[in-house]
């Protein structure tokens, strides 16, 4: 479904992904691990369109999408959250979802004006599916409160939320653990499981919470100093020389 | 004769308080709901200005024009003039952030201020153009002023409803979510440049339709009038004080600056004769003073940004911060 190939980012002298190959089957759950700064996030980054690479390919459902625009690959079906949780902090926790499907008719300037039932309907479908989508995940009780004042956990299950408005086909997920406490992580646990089954996501994605990746990943990929340092099932790589050799030599214990 | 002056003297405030009610709009859109920080009002302004004056005046010798043409052509043209040059202002500006795209339309209105003082072709250089036509401009003095009033107040209601509705609209919902968060706008699938070049240019055109009816008001409009103090910062102030992202905010702060405004002026001309030079920067400093109070006192203006959406099911938010 993904394919990277020899992937490379430089940021002025420094190489923050070195030659980065592996690809994503359809369906699966890819886990990224790796110390902090193995360049996790910038290839990311790179997959989701936020940056073009120096050099190297990347290929989405069979078409070469290097270099493309965020919005495009979005279009696409390839669907991302952030490390630290971008909600549209001014917007209601129903209106960060709402705000998601694509092409909306009411999203032409004009439209509002020539076409009012068209975009009326519209909304009506949106939000009685953004109501779901908040019981789904919920959060029914504060989907008229201001995003930006919802708790760390509840940003990370809005963000969640954003990638559940649309058709995604690869969902990138960037420590949807971090800041997250017990409780709440389990039943993220389960969200992603069950769109995965059910749905047929296909995810990908960066933790350091090694429960969560245990749990949901297969296969599991290293990453350190921006190369892919082995690929396997979590067993196999956790039990690798390399990883643990690449995670006691960095800062160890504190996941950024 | 105490009184007729007073009536005339509120009619005089309500027709400036409307039409910079109708700039706040414009920037409200720009600054309030997409966040360009657009501090080149006084462009707009003025492309509107000498645009609807262009079309709307007697033929003149030595210019442009006039092409006689009714008032209501000539605020549709302004409109689409100043709409038409914050195009490109825009493809080449909205890259960049904040607070480089207020630098470079601080620069873009200075260029269109010296254009406009040194191309007599185009607008009769530094005399400006004089005899616009105002709209009800043949009654009598304080009816003209009455029907003029209307006329401005109608469209800033028409303004006010046009606004509020596009914002409560899905194209107004993405535009916020760009304004709070452009990388996750985008990785929703927003096209963030273009959607910020349509707000751009739907503020530069409330903007420019306020320049024509300040022009056909005056009657006349001169490059001295494209002053950006008054013409950009003493906007800027009115939405900051009246709320960003609130329309009946920017209305409400376009009233209160411009009573301050104009009444400051009431009092300094009343200070003692030693002190008239110095009238003009203790207006300025009121101006500068009241707009730190607010930001110290409360940074999200008179009327904070309300929460949007369908509000059916719970309001807990609303007088949350």
């Amino acid at each position: 479904m993904l394919e990277l190939d020899q992937l490379e980012m430089d940021f002025g002298g420094f190489r923050a992904v070195n030659g980065c190959t592996f690809r994503v089957e359809e369906n699966s759950t890819t886990g990224l691990i790796g110390p902090n700064g193995a360049g996790k996030t910038t290839l990311f980054n790179l997959i989701a369109g936020a940056l073009t690479p120096t050099s190297g390919a990347i290929r989405f459902l069979g078409e070469d999408v290097t270099g493309l625009a965020s919005h495009q690959l979005f279009h696409k079906g390839l669907v991302r959250t952030f490390q630290i949780p971008h909600e549209f902090h001014k917007l209601t926790a129903l209106e960060n979802l709402m705000m998601v499907p694509p092409s909306q008719p009411g999203e032409n300037l004009f439209a509002n004006w020539v076409a009012w039932s068209r975009v009326r309907s519209t909304e009506r479908d949106v939000e009685s599916k953004a109501y779901e989508t908040l019981e789904f995940l919920e959060l029914t009780h504060v989907a008229h409160e201001r995003a930006g004042n919802l708790s760390g956990g509840q940003k990370k299950l809005l963000e969640l939320g954003r990638t559940m408005m649309t058709d995604a086909r690869l969902v990138l997920l960037d420590e949807p653990a971090a800041g997250v406490n017990r409780t709440l992580l389990r039943k993220l646990e389960t969200k992603i499981e069950i769109l995965n089954k059910e749905r047929g996501y296909t995810f990908v994605l960066i933790e350091h919470d090694m429960e969560m990746i245990e749990k949901l990943c297969d296969p599991v990929v290293c990453m350190a100093e921006g190369k892919v340092l082995i690929e396997g099932d979590f067993q196999t790589v956790r039990s690798d020389p390399q990883v643990l050799e690449a995670y006691l030599g960095e800062t160890t214990g504190d996941a950024a | 004769m105490e009184f007729v002056g007073l009536v005339n003297y509120a009619l005089f405030m309500a027709i400036f308080i409307c039409i910079y009610a109708l700039l706040a709009l414009g920037l409200n859109i720009q600054w309030g709901f997409a966040g360009l920080f657009n501090a080149g009002i006084a462009g707009f302004f003025a492309v509107g200005a000498y645009t609807s004056a262009i079309i709307s005046t007697a033929p003149a010798d030595g210019r442009i024009g006039g092409f006689d043409l009714h008032f209501v052509i000539g605020w549709i043209g302004a409109m689409l003039a100043a709409g038409l040059v914050a195009w490109p202002i825009g493809k080449i500006c909205l890259r960049f952030r904040s607070d480089y795209l207020a630098i470079a339309t601080i620069g873009i209105a200075e260029i269109i201020r010296l254009v406009i003082k040194s191309e007599p072709v185009l607008t009769n250089g530094a005399r400006g153009i004089s005899n616009i036509p105002r709209p009800a401009g043949d009654l009598g003095y304080m009816e003209s002023q009455i029907a003029y009033l209307i006329i401005v107040l109608a469209v800033l209601i028409v303004a006010y409803v046009v606004v509020e509705r596009q914002f409560n609209a899905p194209w107004g919902r993405m535009m916020r979510a760009i304004r709070d968060d452009e990388d996750a706008a985008r990785a929703m699938g927003k096209n963030v440049e273009f959607r910020r070049l349509e707000a751009f240019i739907f503020g530069a055109a409330l903007m420019g339709l306020g320049g024509a009816m300040f022009a056909h008001f005056n009657r006349s409009i001169t490059p001295e009038a494209i002053d950006p103090m008054v013409a950009t910062f003493l906007i800027w102030i009115m939405l900051i004080l009246g709320g960003s992202g609130n329309n009946r905010g920017a209305i409400l702060g376009a009233a209160v600056v411009w009573i301050i405004w104009s009444v400051s002026e009431i009092a300094t001309d009343r200070l003692p004769h030693e002190y008239a030079v110095q009238a003009k920067y203790l207006r300025l400093f009121l101006i500068g003073l009241m707009l730190q109070l607010v930001l110290r006192f409360r940074p999200e203006g008179l009327l904070p940004e309300p929460l949007r959406g369908d509000q059916r099911s719970t309001k807990s938010g609303a007088d949350r911060h």
